[in-house]
């Protein structure tokens, strides 16, 4: 980074169209993702009738529980794009407490996918039980787990911002975070429609 | 090497290949084991039929292209400085028709010709024959083949008869990995899945014996995995089947419970009695908590399974 | 403390205790000449770190020629396995082994020969063809070549300790499920292609970008190199299917390690399921090798036939509708898995459909050659073989997706005899091609000619009598796989023939090896000092053979297709004085690329033997370097103007 200060003007130039590049660039990686995820989908819809003499969704998912955890994860995707615009608007320490209380949200989003798990398992309606339930656990737990790389990936971002500030690289990898979490937002919502709300009707 | 001598290098060595070609195709016409070409039923023929009418639409391009890379090699040679040389031609709008149309002529006719040959050759659609039709049920096993004969009540394994010109209904499932069951002189292949029924109609058109196997590959027995399917008149049929009811053993739960374990290169078997419902369990126990089959079991009773 | 691994792991069978012997003497051979040269640290800063697209590309091609060697001996033992056990013989195989030779043949030659010959040669190429200094992504490119080592070094350090998968390079379940391969064979099978999938995702992504975004100015779309387009194109194919393979392998992992049931027989499970995703991916695969492989002979024929390529538009358009339709054409490879007429029919009508620009490629290749005044280069030679090769095996593909035929044909040798047919002739010849004819670019030297046209006649002969042999056999009612058969079907005659084949290509293969260690010793009198050996067309033509390591000083500024060849006509080969240099922007080499991939490494030695400590070691440690990794702010240099003038004036005094 002292280089470029060095050389300021030919080299901000080059350092933006590095940042377009990498934006850029994981937009594709976004694009994978989907695909991984309609795999899943796919998946999940082959196999949901697969119940082998266990429980299907009508049995034990609770919409109410699966309302929370959206609203939960839809507010976390407000509060990032807030903290962009705090982001571009140099204001770090606005900047900070947003991303902290998305971080918390994500947090508290994985815990109640978790109470959900374990419930399931300690019932005997573990991933093993069945292929409906092997591909319920697949498809929500790869959302999940990705919520959970998110998470570790935007509390490494708030240290580096706690101790860099915004610099020209932290906003590019803050641009690439905020996809990812709105590319989350939005598996969401199909997951807890195609998956919950159709499960229950 | 002289540009001549460097041809007829060339050639040389393009008619060795050919040559070879041609030496395998003498053995292949000769050796009369070509099962795609010595079809012995009606599903066969038709594969036939149909396998050497695409070759033929497609040779309609495959030989000019082979004429042109041939020619061309030849004519534009670098070193043939009287041909003609126009090394900054780009296209040529004819000549790209001329290349795009008649291939897409001959892939719709081919297109409509697979529609129909598709539907006609389902392998699920009964065949049009006014003579009664035989049921058999196959079960694919580690790794030998069973076959149950519902109506007869008789069962075999790795041999299976039935009366010539008579359309063979054959219901196909699987207690083993994947397999595939093929009698290539009658007709195509078709798998056969563990908790699934496929179903094969095929027909032989006169007596003989023809080589079963399985086509996909299930382990290390695999390649024992073959089968005598034999077509005789329907007087043969009815006397074998009498055969075949005098043997001692029969098929009931224990002993499928061996006979489903793993084994190679089983040598045929006849079973004189088989049990109603034992195809139907073989293919439900996959499907809902079951019972196993046999070892003194309630067959078939269901159970709630633990995880 | 060492899950399922015991020391029974190690094999006692001699034919894979020979094997061991013989990777161990390569092994210390070159241990040993690192040893005696001193190059250790020569080996690390200049190699294994490099972040350099070139350096990148010669280690993919040099493991991928390694692991050619270790897919052909697997030929030739199925080959020799089938020529013996006729009858009452046996062979010298059995079962248990054989099964493992032929799933591990298809497994490395088209995830450890075939891939990282192609990422070899695109690294290689792509940069310099379109005016750019390196990928997008530089340190990616390295961990991407890293992921792919270690799915090499899983792959065979199955065959030291433990076992393969025994199920065909597809691994269809219920076969690979717990039930019926206990073993960690298919688990080595898993992470070996999980792990260096994700290589492979990350450098389509990689190349993608670069294409899109790293182009000289001036070099629009469709001023592109027809080879751009094809690795674009191959490169999307990449990114939309690879992440089909990752869930698919991922769903038989959790499967096989959690006992859940996506694709067991029972519980609800469906293997039919498996059966369709594998082959949504691997269709697609097929077209991500051979687009590339197209793109080179395109370049060759123009290059070699001294003329314009014929109709750059229509190879676009073709190469473009060929990426779209391999998409929709995946359930031809189980037409009798029994989907019914409609289905069925709907497939393989697609599958025929893409013949049609693949036959427009044809024609347009030899419309280059038509009034052209073509030169006999090996390349040019490989690209003759290919349109003789590639015409049949298109043939018999057409003749495959005819369901009513394929009843007959399929997993039959007829299929082996095609594939093999389309995948030699059309990739490995491309490749073989493409790699002659830029070996002077990056090496400096040309090859020598003359073993390099024996290599190839061999090569394209014993394809020849290898598999007519076996289209024949396919018609005879023979499945592929088997490890023995009767004496009655008359099979064997045409076995044997199959046989020589195999020897008349390992020949070819020797051959090959003789032409690297003759152009080697002979390099003093072939150096390319023009940088431009074959008369060129394209922008990789215009710099020094070897480039310098940052490519070009200066941007050249395009303002045509054969953007060099349109260089050349104007006289403006090399950057004209007055010349003013720039600090140029380089990425730094790094260690991290190998130290990501080595825990990767843990996870799936971990995975494979049930040692979960080792397996929490790898992810803690996988996510630690992407942390130090990220937060790392030093990853760049500057290359000063005076240098790079240094640099360059010593490459002008040489090209002169």
């Amino acid at each position: 980074m002292l280089d470029n200060q060095a050389n300021a003007p030919m080299h901000n130039t080059h350092a933006q169209a590095e940042r377009e590049k990498v934006v850029f660039g994981f937009w594709v990686y976004i694009m994978s993702d989907c695909v991984l995820f309609a795999s899943l989908f796919a998946t999940y819809a082959v196999l949901q009738g697969g119940t082998f003499g266990g429980p299907s969704g009508k049995d034990f998912f609770s919409l109410p529980f699966v309302l929370i955890e959206t609203v939960i994860l839809l507010t976390s995707s407000f509060t990032c794009g807030l903290a962009m615009l705090a982001a571009y608007g140099k204001r770090v320490r606005t900047l900070l407490v947003l991303l902290a209380v998305t971080l918390l949200l994500g947090i508290a989003f994985l815990g109640m996918e978790f109470t959900e798990f374990s419930h399931l398992i300690s019932e005997g309606h573990g991933p093993g039980r069945s292929a409906f339930l092997s591909s319920f656990f697949a498809l929500v737990g790869t959302h999940g787990l990705h919520v959970f790389l998110g998470s570790l990936w935007l509390l490494v971002l708030i240290v580096q911002i706690f101790f860099r500030g915004v610099t020209p690289m932290i906003l590019s990898k803050l641009s690439c975070f905020s996809l990812f979490w709105h590319f989350l937002d939005i598996i969401w919502i199909f997951l807890f429609t195609l998956v919950y709300l159709m499960g229950v009707l | 090497m002289s540009d001549r001598a460097k041809y007829i290098f060339f050639l040389l060595l393009a008619l060795t290949v050919i040559g070879t070609i041609i030496v395998v195709l003498v053995l292949m016409v000769q050796s009369g084991n070509v099962a795609i070409l010595n079809p012995k039923g009606a599903i066969a023929l038709y594969e036939r039929d149909l396998f050497l009418g695409t070759i033929f639409l497609m040779l309609i391009v495959v030989i000019p292209v082979f004429i042109l890379i041939i020619s061309f090699t030849w004519i534009f040679r670098a070193t043939n400085l009287a041909a003609k040389y126009t090394p900054e031609a780009e296209g040529s709008l004819i000549l790209e028709i001329v290349w795009w149309v008649p291939p897409c002529v001959i892939i719709l006719i081919l297109g409509l010709i697979t529609w129909k040959s598709t539907h006609e050759l389902d392998p699920y659609a009964p065949l049009a024959e006014t003579t009664p039709p035989i049921t058999i049920q196959v079960v694919a096993l580690n790794w030998k083949w069973l076959f149950i004969y519902p109506n007869e009540r008789i069962a075999t394994v790795n041999f299976v008869q039935f009366p010539e010109k008579t359309p063979v209904n054959f219901q196909i499932t699987a207690d083993a990995p994947m397999n595939s069951f093929w009698i290539p002189q009658l007709g195509g292949q078709i798998y056969a899945m563990a908790g699934m029924m496929t179903k094969l109609h095929l027909i032989a058109d006169g007596v003989g014996d023809y080589a079963g196997l399985s086509a996909n590959y299930s382990g290390r027995g695999f390649s024992g995995m073959k089968f005598v399917a034999r077509s005789t008149s329907q007087a043969d049929f009815d006397r074998w089947v009498e055969e075949v009811r005098q043997d001692p053993d029969t098929l009931d739960g224990d002993a499928y419970a061996r006979l489903a374990a793993p084994s190679e290169k089983n040598p045929i078997e006849y079973y004189s009695s088989v049990p109603q419902d034992l195809y139907a369990k073989i293919i439900m126990k996959f499907m809902v908590p079951m019972q196993e089959i046999g070892d003194g079991h309630d067959d078939g009773e269901p159970v709630m399974h633990h995880n | 403390m060492f899950g399922k691994l015991t020391l029974e792991a190690i094999p006692h069978d001699p034919v894979i205790l020979a094997a061991m012997a013989f990777m161990a003497l390569g092994g210390l051979g070159v241990v040993g000449a690192l040893f005696y040269f001193k190059r250790w640290k020569w080996l690390w800063t200049e190699w294994l770190t490099s972040v350099d697209h070139k350096k990148i590309g010669i280690m993919y091609i040099l493991v991928s020629f390694v692991m050619l060697l270790r897919g052909f001996t697997d030929a030739l033992m199925m080959r020799s396995q089938q020529v013996l056990a006729v009858g009452d013989a046996v062979g010298y195989l059995p079962p248990d082994h054989y099964d493992q030779i032929f799933t591990a043949h298809g497994v490395i030659m088209i995830f450890f020969v075939a891939m990282p010959f192609m990422f070899g040669l695109l690294n290689l190429i792509v940069p310099l063809q379109i005016g750019a200094r390196d990928v997008a992504f530089p340190f990616l490119n390295s961990l991407s070549f890293w992921l792919f080592m270690v799915g090499v070094v899983l792959m065979n350090l199955s065959l030291v300790l433990g076992e393969f998968a025994r199920t065909g390079w597809l691994a269809y379940p219920p076969l690979s499920e717990l039930a019926y391969s206990p073993g960690v064979g298919v688990d080595y099978y898993i992470w070996a292609i999980q792990i260096s999938g994700i290589g492979t995702l990350l450098s389509g992504i990689n190349f993608l970008v670069t294409i899109l975004k790293m182009r000289a100015p001036g070099m629009t779309l469709m001023r592109m190199p027809v080879f751009i387009w094809t690795t674009l194109s191959s490169m999307v194919l990449v990114i939309f299917a690879f992440p089909i393979l990752t869930v698919t392998l991922g769903l038989l992992f959790l499967d096989r390690f959690f006992g859940m049931h996506f694709f067991t027989s029972d519980f609800g499970g469906n293997p039919m399921m498996y059966v369709n995703l594998i082959w949504a991916w691997g269709h697609p695969e097929v077209y991500i090798l051979i687009l590339p492989s197209f793109g080179i002979f395109s370049e060759v024929v123009a290059t070699f036939a001294q003329k314009r390529l014929f109709g750059y538009t229509t190879m676009i358009w073709a190469t473009i509708a060929i990426m779209l339709l391999s998409f929709i054409v995946w359930l031809h490879h189980f037409f009798t898995m029994g989907a019914g007429a409609n289905v069925n029919a709907f497939f393989g009508i697609m599958t025929m459909i893409i013949a049609v620009p693949t036959g427009v490629k044809v024609f347009n290749w030899l419309f280059t050659m038509f009034h052209g005044r073509i030169i006999f280069s090996t390349p040019m030679l490989w690209t003759i073989g290919f349109l003789a090769t590639f015409t049949v095996g298109g043939m018999t593909g057409v003749l495959m997706a005819v369901p009513g035929v394929d009843f007959q044909l399929h997993n039959s040798l007829f299929l082996v005899a095609h594939f093999h047919n389309v995948i030699i002739g059309g990739v490995l010849f491309g490749y073989f091609a493409g790699f002659i004819y830029w070996f002077p670019k990056i090496i400096g030297f040309r090859l020598n000619e003359r073993w390099g046209k024996r290599a190839f006649w061999c090569w394209v002969t014993g394809s020849f009598v290898a598999f007519i042999p076996l289209y024949i056999l396919g018609m005879m009612g023979m499945t592929r796989r088997l490890n023995d058969y009767g004496s009655t079907e008359g099979w064997y005659p045409f076995l044997v023939i199959a046989g020589i084949g195999a020897v008349i290509i390992a020949v070819g293969i020797l051959f090959q090896i003789i032409q690297m260690i003759v152009s080697i010793k002979e390099r003093k009198q072939n150096i390319d000092t023009t940088g431009d050996p074959w008369n060129g067309r394209t922008l990789e033509w215009s710099t020094a053979s070897p480039p310098p390591f940052y490519n070009f000083a200066i941007i050249p500024t395009v303002h045509d297709r054969d953007a060099f060849w349109e260089m050349k006509q104007r006289g403006d080969v090399r950057p004209q004085p007055p010349l003013h240099y720039e600090d140029i922007h380089m990425p730094k080499n790094t260690a991290m690329g190998i130290i990501i991939a080595g825990f990767t490494f843990f996870v799936g030695f971990g995975l494979i033997w049930h040692m979960m400590w080792l397996v929490v070691v790898g992810l803690v440690g996988v996510i630690a370097s992407v942390i130090v990794r990220a937060c790392d702010q030093d990853t760049a240099y500057y290359v000063p103007a005076a240098e790079v003038a240094r640099i360059e004036g010593a490459i002008n005094a040489r090209m002169l």
